[in-house]
């Protein structure tokens, strides 16, 4: 479903629960899926022995792909026009992450939005806008 | 650096949108795609990342010809050497490991992406990739020294020519680690 233009207001948001508790299952399954197998975000040894990290961590793009649905969800299949974001904090396992779309502006068909994901101690894991088309 | 042959496959769509807990059905029935606006299973906002997949010298892919891999067997990195990372393992670093191997010196770190959609890649898109490099700036870090900041934009083409997607990447080199509190 598809937002329309007419029912938006600057201000409003949209929030999804995008992971819960992550596993580090879910960050090989990205490995995998995206084809970034860095040792730094699946291997335990080499995390915390060679890299000096507390314990492996999420690929950036995992959280952005996290991200996304959140965006998709809102904005309706195929809508988005543009999405960036910037990697503020690292994502470790354990995190449960929160992803909101606030409403900046609204003109032309298209929406402009802000976009942020926080951890469970609100903490910003990345930050950024999107725009999409609205009927 | 260009990525011919991405080939837009529904079973990659399917395991890359389970891999970021989508669970919409247009990323793996055709039958519901195709009542969509869009029409046909289409790719996930971030799905052109795994253009990595048909990189042929993708630094952070395992290799099969006997090449070493940084990764932990035996030893915790048992068959590349922590220190001194060459060209080779270059292409290894560049994402977010700004401690790993560089035995103390600063490293890459994603910072940002970026993307553009023209339109959204479908099952049947076969893109070809070319990168370039974008603007370059610094910044003195508080935590980690002088930053490098620089952008790699990359320009995602179909068969017929046409763009599909702009990626514009962010890398962040560190004089140093970063800090932790």
């Amino acid at each position: 479903m598809a937002l329309k233009a007419s029912e938006l207001n600057v201000g409003d948001t949209y929030t999804e629960t995008v992971v819960d508790d992550l596993k580090r299952t879910q960050i090989v399954m990205y490995a995998g899926a995206s084809g970034d197998y860095n040792p730094v975000h699946t291997d335990e040894p080499f995390a915390t022995k060679v890299a000096g990290y507390p314990t492996v961590f999420a690929h950036g793009m995992l959280t952005m792909g996290l991200t996304g649905r959140m965006l998709t969800n809102y904005v309706g299949d195929g809508r988005l026009t543009e999405f960036g974001v910037r990697f503020t904090s690292q994502v470790f396992p354990g995190d449960t992450l929160q992803s909101t779309a606030t409403v900046d502006s609204i003109e032309d068909g298209l929406v402009n939005l802000s976009v942020s994901t926080t951890n469970q101690n609100g903490v910003e894991v990345a930050k950024g806008s999107a725009q999409a088309r609205v009927d | 650096m260009a990525d011919d042959n991405f080939n837009i496959e529904a079973s990659h769509i399917m395991m890359f949108a389970r891999s970021v807990g989508d669970g919409n059905p247009i990323y793996y029935d055709a039958e519901h795609a195709a009542t969509t606006e869009p029409g046909a299973i289409i790719a996930p906002p971030t799905f052109v990342q795994a253009s990595a997949q048909f990189n042929p010298n993708y630094g952070l892919r395992p290799k099969i010809d006997g090449i070493g891999w940084m990764g932990s067997g035996a030893n915790p990195s048992s068959a590349i050497r922590p220190a001194a990372p060459k060209a080779d393992s270059e292409a290894a670093k560049s994402e977010d490991g700004e401690k790993k191997q560089s035995g103390g010196g600063g490293g890459g770190l994603h910072a940002e992406q970026r993307y553009v959609y023209h339109r959204h890649p479908k099952v049947g898109d076969v893109l070809t990739s070319t990168s370039r490099p974008g603007k370059t700036w610094e910044k003195e870090g508080r935590r980690s020294g002088k930053l490098v900041f620089s952008e790699s934009v990359t320009e995602y083409r179909d068969q017929n020519g046409e763009l599909v997607v702009t990626a514009t990447s962010v890398g962040v080199r560190t004089e140093r680690p970063v800090d932790q509190e």
